[in-house]
């Protein structure tokens, strides 16, 4: 019974306590990395890969490794990386198999999950071991086969892990040459490598990755220091490679999470509160365990069952009778509803650690802010608020369990395997070697699948069948037992010259969140501050966090100072903008739309914001109508301009570009979580609104490909623009300037 | 409560063991191991799990597999022929018009029966008639336009 200890505390309490699980990355000190010795040692990789090349790609302390590994294998060519004998080295971040076949197969933690990481890594890795796409296979997020990861989130596939792969495949190419060299005895100097083949072009001769990697068992750790192509002469990377498994995917072959099937596989389901935090006062199951072939589960407050097929599942689960009580101790009775959220918010601050976007800290100060309030000529003072929105990611959380000698392993849906793992772990105390999380491509996360309640549900309930169990959680379930984006308020004051010169900006966040809280322009005189308060619901990471909330305030903000002193909105932004990317894509955005000399038609309006996070610069113009009899807000035309330096994908890039505002419509307009006394109100499609094709507008991406930057990931920031691009154009339709997300949940009432 | 033991799915006929009131989305996915029609609502209001019957699209999570015991289901494993992918799938990857993929799907089953009563479809109509599927990916765009590029596609394959 009382086996599964973490539950309690791992699944429900954190439901009633104020968790801060938003922008936890950005909490997160780095991770230390850790190996189960028993997976990696040399033997065993080859046991498991076969014969061939193992590249691994070492993140730091690679001098003191050489050292300890000794010199390396003369067959390599001298590279300054090592071989390594029995167990791979710590701190190692990606590696790359080649086979006899001719196959490269790269193991990365990170995880697909519509983002298409998949193709991108492929691209880096085709790039620079100038082998074809086709010849690699990408194995991801298999914490038995892949290294250590944090997780996939915070836009770090794209500057991390992409130059990782492709050191870790010029080094590869490196050891190729060094063997082709060799066998041949030509100077290495004066060979070429193309589509996995080397070639001596003065003897004509020519051999592939495969037969040179054919009846070996070399293993090389290299230090992540190999230069690496420029972008300019990139020929896979900064093409439009289409999704490497597309096919898969139309034909409705790949296996997502919930698609995969074992042998006496059962299918399971979980009783859950009547409301948050609520706790068993009776239960009686008699009638449940009557059911032929249900396995009922009472741990703590888990109860659970196990059946032969789902709708037995759901037979036996109403057939339990279960009284709950309210936790008035970690849940005041009556809990904050939707109505009263953003005074709650603000009248119950949390002592938490420093969080914000100032290296951790959460408040800035620079200047006088009474000064430049008073060097302004107006000064205005205005307050937004955010709502819960929840990820509803199309495949809802879903995992499959199996137990086998006192192994579990778990495929589940998330964006950090390994921190699912450690839950697993803790859960049924077990040791790393004794759990293994794959993560098959997913049915997308949005920042929502950080962690791990299907699988430690799913894994409950198949210890206790003693079969393999799937657990698919409903709609509902996804909606209400997930987390959402931090609600919150956010108070701007702020000043400027008549000039446009902004003298002073305030700028205070009550719970959302840090991300993207300072200004990018340049102010003398400001004050910013994250204010962490108590959270009625729970909440967690959403694409681009916070930063979405803190753009719609601050660009909303000062689209209402450019007005104060009747400037262009976006001559105002330009007059006090030092950083050439970002005035880079306002001018590239604003020039595509026809920003200057174009004036809306009858009952549209323009509206412009921007701003940069994660590496990401982006500015969106909208175009809206607004119905003056109906009320309804249509966006009729948006332009994305978006710099996220050298662009690896530019089909792929737009694809997000496009999916980001999109996605952005429905936090904007009406997307809004509603509840009351611990309960989720509009926890289904039918009564959360989500957007769907009519509410899609014109979209046109502009991309700034800065060949001479870093590239930067994507998945997140070009949300930041739509918000209050579309609210600064219902006020240039309507003079009604909208400060809550969402604007306009049932129209805008004039 | 009677029980259904066969079903007519991609051209072939299946023993299955279900009660009436079983969602055909359930034996699809758990008695035939055709899991290319997704769960994402169960309330019929998203369209991941939408399956053709005698031709017109339905969504399979609400629909009882006692009302479609006799009629011709087509799933989205049945779409291809001989190894050729529908127009559909083909101009879905060449406008790639997926992110997640977890309504392609539905996108495509939805789509094709669209096609099939409306060969040339305007955008108003696609956006009409779509209006039930949900890409939380945000591609409706180039689910649009894969729409129009297999419309066209078809239309020259007939003349």
């Amino acid at each position: 019974m009382s086996d599964l200890s973490g539950l309690n505390g791992k699944t429900f309490d954190r439901v009633t306590h104020v968790d801060l699980e938003p922008e936890r990355y950005e909490l997160q000190s780095p991770s230390s990395y850790h190996f189960d010795p028993v997976e990696l040692d040399r033997r065993e990789f080859f046991r498991i890969l076969g014969g061939g090349i193992v590249v691994a790609c070492v993140l730091k302390d690679a001098s003191a490794f050489q050292q300890s590994q000794g010199q390396s294998r003369g067959e390599s060519g001298g590279r300054r990386g090592g071989g390594f004998d029995e167990r791979l080295p710590q701190e190692i971040s990606a590696w790359l198999h080649i086979g006899g076949d001719g196959v490269v197969t790269v193991y990365t933690g990170k995880v697909e999950v519509g983002q298409n990481a998949r193709t991108a890594l492929t691209q880096a890795v085709a790039e620079e071991l100038r082998v074809a796409p086709r010849d690699i296979r990408m194995v991801m997020g298999d914490t038995n086969l892949t290294p250590f990861d944090m997780g996939t989130f915070g836009s770090r596939t794209t500057p991390t892990m992409n130059p990782q792969l492709r050191r870790a495949s010029a080094a590869a190419l490196d050891v190729l040459m060094g063997l082709a060299a060799d066998a041949w005895k030509v100077d290495r100097s004066k060979l070429a490598a193309a589509d996995g083949k080397i070639t001596d072009p003065a003897s004509a001769r020519t051999v592939s990755y495969g037969e040179l990697a054919k009846g070996k068992q070399l293993a090389e750790a290299i230090p992540a220091e190999d230069p690496l192509t420029p972008a300019a002469r990139w020929t896979v990377m900064g093409e439009s490679l289409p999704k490497v498994d597309g096919r898969d995917f139309v034909t409705g072959k790949h296996r997502y999470p919930s698609d995969i099937t074992l042998p006496g596989m059962l299918h399971g389901k979980v009783l859950r509160p009547l409301s948050f935090g609520a706790t068993l006062a009776s239960l009686d199951t008699h009638e449940a365990e009557a059911v032929p072939g249900v396995t009922v589960v009472h741990d703590g407050d888990f109860v659970g069952v196990a059946a032969p097929s789902v709708e037995i599942a759901a037979r036996a689960l109403a057939a339990i009778h279960a009284e709950w009580k309210p936790n008035p101790v970690a849940n005041p009775v009556p809990q904050p509803s939707s109505r009263d959220l953003f005074d709650y918010l603000r009248k119950n601050p949390e002592q938490a650690a420093g969080q914000g976007g100032f290296g951790g800290r959460s408040d800035h100060q620079a200047g006088d802010m009474e000064k430049g309030l008073a060097d302004a000529s107006q000064r205005l003072r205005q307050t937004y608020t955010i709502a819960y929105i929840a990820h509803a990611p199309l495949e809802p959380r879903a995992a499959v369990a199996r137990w086998e000698n006192g192994k579990l392993t778990v495929w589940t849906g998330t964006q950090r395997p390994f921190g699912v793992r450690g839950e697993l772990m803790e859960a049924f105390r077990l040791s790393e070697s004794q759990v293994r999380v794959e993560m098959p491509d997913t049915g997308s996360g949005y920042g929502g699948k950080h962690t791990g309640e299907s699988a430690v549900e799913a894994a409950r309930l198949a210890k206790a069948a003693g079969k393999p169990v799937k657990l698919v959680w409903t709609r509902e379930e996804e909606f209400t037992w997930a987390y959402f984006r931090p609600a919150g308020v956010i108070d701007v004051a702020g000043g400027a010259r008549s000039d446009g010169t902004i003298t002073a900006w305030e700028f205070h966040n009550y719970n959302s969140g840090g991300s993207g809280i300072g200004t990018p322009y340049d102010v003398a005189n400001q004050h910013i501050q994250f204010h962490p308060t108590k959270s009625p619901l729970r909440q967690g990471s959403y694409r681009a966090l916070a930063a979405t909330a803190n753009h719609f305030a601050r660009e909303s903000f000062m689209d209402e100072l450019a007005h104060a002193v009747q400037m262009d909105p976006l001559d105002f932004r330009l007059k006090n903008l030092k950083d050439e990317r970002l005035k880079a894509v306002f001018q590239a955005a604003a020039q595509k739309f026809g920003w200057d000399g174009s004036k809306p038609p009858e009952g549209h309006g323009y509206g412009i914001a921007g701003g940069l996070e994660k590496g990401g610069y982006v500015a969106t113009c909208a175009e809206v109508a607004v119905d003056r009899a109906s009320g309804q807000v249509r966006i009729v035309r948006v332009v994305t301009a978006f710099d996220c330096g050298a662009v690896v994908n530019p089909d792929q890039l737009r694809n997000q570009i496009e999916g980001a505002n999109v996605m952005g419509i429905g936090g904007a307009l009406f997307e809004a979580i509603e509840f009351e006394n611990g309960r989720i109100l509009n926890g289904r499609f039918s009564k959360y609104r989500v957007p769907r094709f009519s509410d899609v507008p014109q979209i046109e991406v502009v991309l700034v490909d800065r060949k001479d930057q870093p590239s930067a990931g994507a998945g997140e920031s070009p949300i930041m623009g739509l918000a209050p691009a579309v609210g600064n154009a219902v006020f240039n339709a309507t003079g009604v300037r909208l400060r809550s997300l969402p604007m306009a949940p049932n129209g805008l009432k004039t | 409560m009677p029980k259904i033991t066969e079903l007519n799915v991609n051209r072939a006929r299946y023993p299955i063991d279900a009660d009436a009131e079983t969602s055909l989305l359930t034996v699809l996915r758990d008695q035939l191991d055709l899991t290319g029609s997704r769960y994402g609502c169960g309330e019929g209001q998203c369209g991941a799990c939408t399956v053709l019957i005698d031709g017109l699209p339905r969504r399979s999570c609400i629909t009882k597999v006692g009302t479609v015991a006799d009629r011709q289901i087509t799933t989205i494993e049945g779409l291809e022929q001989g190894g050729k992918l529908h127009p559909l799938q083909q101009a879905f990857l060449d406008a790639g018009a997926m992110q997640c993929a977890y309504c392609t799907s539905g996108m495509i089953m939805s789509a094709s029966a669209l096609l099939r009563s409306n060969p040339n479809p305007s955008v108003p109509e696609i956006v009409r008639f779509m209006e039930g599927n949900v890409c939380r990916c945000g591609t409706y765009l180039r689910i649009v336009a894969a729409i129009q590029q297999a419309a066209k596609i078809m239309k020259e394959g007939r003349s």
